[in-house]
């Protein structure tokens, strides 16, 4: 399986290259000149990146993470969630190494075969860094107001949340 | 943004009162500037190196005969969507996301904000459009997690990819509910 996913990326920058000169491109002058263009992306994301990990920065040292699960501890064991399981659902919108910290600890604990173990892993692999992703995505194009895109993609996190313990059960220990 | 991250930092600050990781709060002050800049570092370097490769895929026609691919979905994923530049990048976008190319799905991603922000009337602010982009990009689809496939390995798991078919079914309903809850709420916030 990693054997496959090994092959994945490099196959796709060789096809992108080959069909790019069978079709006459300038590969090398074109790729140089999008690549600049990389420049000010990550020139226009730093503001906010700066501001997020600093503030991200002070809720792991500070304690407040911690505080949080404990609180919302009872909340998800009446939703299902394994009390082993809680600090990953907190972590995982907002901290992508804190998480994935978070997710080793879980697996060396518990095993990866263990009920707790996959229902981490169907969470890990069924959501993405919410506000980092936002930072980003928003960030390089200059947009302050985001509407409703925070709710939505908070909801569909707990979604996955809920879910997880659920379909976990229903696939494994039926 | 603007209520969430001063109360995030103001509850750290209070955190820190109880817990007594003052210490530990000063430091982190002075180090997240830097680590911010080493993640935007490295950030700069994948995003240059794929924003080069879908350059060169674009005038290749490449990303154009891939967006003709995807155009079902994205009808079903964007109705309102006509601009035909924004159609390819976000198809470039879904492709790396189902096949699990991190590195490559955030670059393609930029490329179709930039271009949704491009058509949209006020740059300040986010379009329906875009919010649906994010939100599904925040959901994330992939076939195969490969961070979580390699870690259940490293810790010995019998069968480290049995997980992809319920991770996928559960990416499946969180991205139904966040992409429901752009439609409920669009109208809320104007």
């Amino acid at each position: 399986m990693t054997q496959i996913s090994n092959y994945i990326i490099p196959c796709i920058v060789i096809i992108m290259i080959v069909h790019g000169l069978f079709k006459g491109v300038n590969v090398f002058s074109e790729f140089t000149d999008g690549a600049k263009d990389g420049f000010k992306i990550v020139l226009n994301i730093l503001p906010s990146l700066v501001a997020l990990i600093f503030s991200i920065e002070l809720l792991k040292v500070s304690g407040a993470l911690e505080t949080v699960c404990s609180l919302l501890s009872p909340v998800s064991s009446f939703l299902g969630i394994p009390e082993e399981v809680t600090p990953l659902t907190i972590l995982s919108p907002i901290s992508g190494s804190g998480s994935l910290g978070m997710f080793e600890s879980i697996l060396k604990d518990h095993g990866p075969d263990s009920f707790i173990g996959r229902c981490a892993s169907v969470m890990m692999g069924s959501t993405e860094t919410t506000f980092y992703t936002m930072t980003v995505y928003y960030g390089s194009v200059g947009v302050k107001k985001t509407r409703h895109t925070l709710p939505s993609a908070l909801c569909a996190d707990f979604a996955s949340f809920i879910f997880s313990p659920k379909i976990v059960k229903l696939f494994f220990y039926q | 943004m603007n209520y969430i991250w001063p109360l995030m930092i103001i509850f750290s600050f209070i955190c820190a009162i109880f817990s007594g990781n003052m210490d530990a709060m000063s430091n982190a002050v002075i180090e997240s500037g830097t680590n911010a800049v080493a993640l935007a570092i490295k950030l700069l370097g994948i995003i240059c190196l794929w924003n080069g490769l879908i350059k060169v895929a674009e005038k290749s026609g490449l990303t154009a005969s891939l967006a003709k691919l995807l155009s079902p979905v994205l009808k079903l994923l964007f109705p309102e969507l006509k601009d035909q530049e924004a159609k390819q990048a976000i198809s470039m976008n879904i492709t790396a996301n189902i096949l699990g190319l991190d590195n490559a799905a955030t670059p393609l991603g930029l490329k179709a904000m930039k271009r949704l922000n491009e058509i949209s009337d006020d740059k300040q602010k986010a379009d329906d459009n875009m919010v649906r982009f994010v939100v599904i990009n925040t959901a994330s689809i992939h076939i195969l997690s490969t961070t979580v496939a390699i870690l259940r390995s490293e810790h010995l798991s019998k069968a480290p990819a049995e997980i992809i078919i319920p991770s996928l079914l559960t990416s499946g309903i969180s991205l139904c509910c966040g992409l429901l809850m752009t439609t409920v709420l669009k109208k809320v916030f104007k």
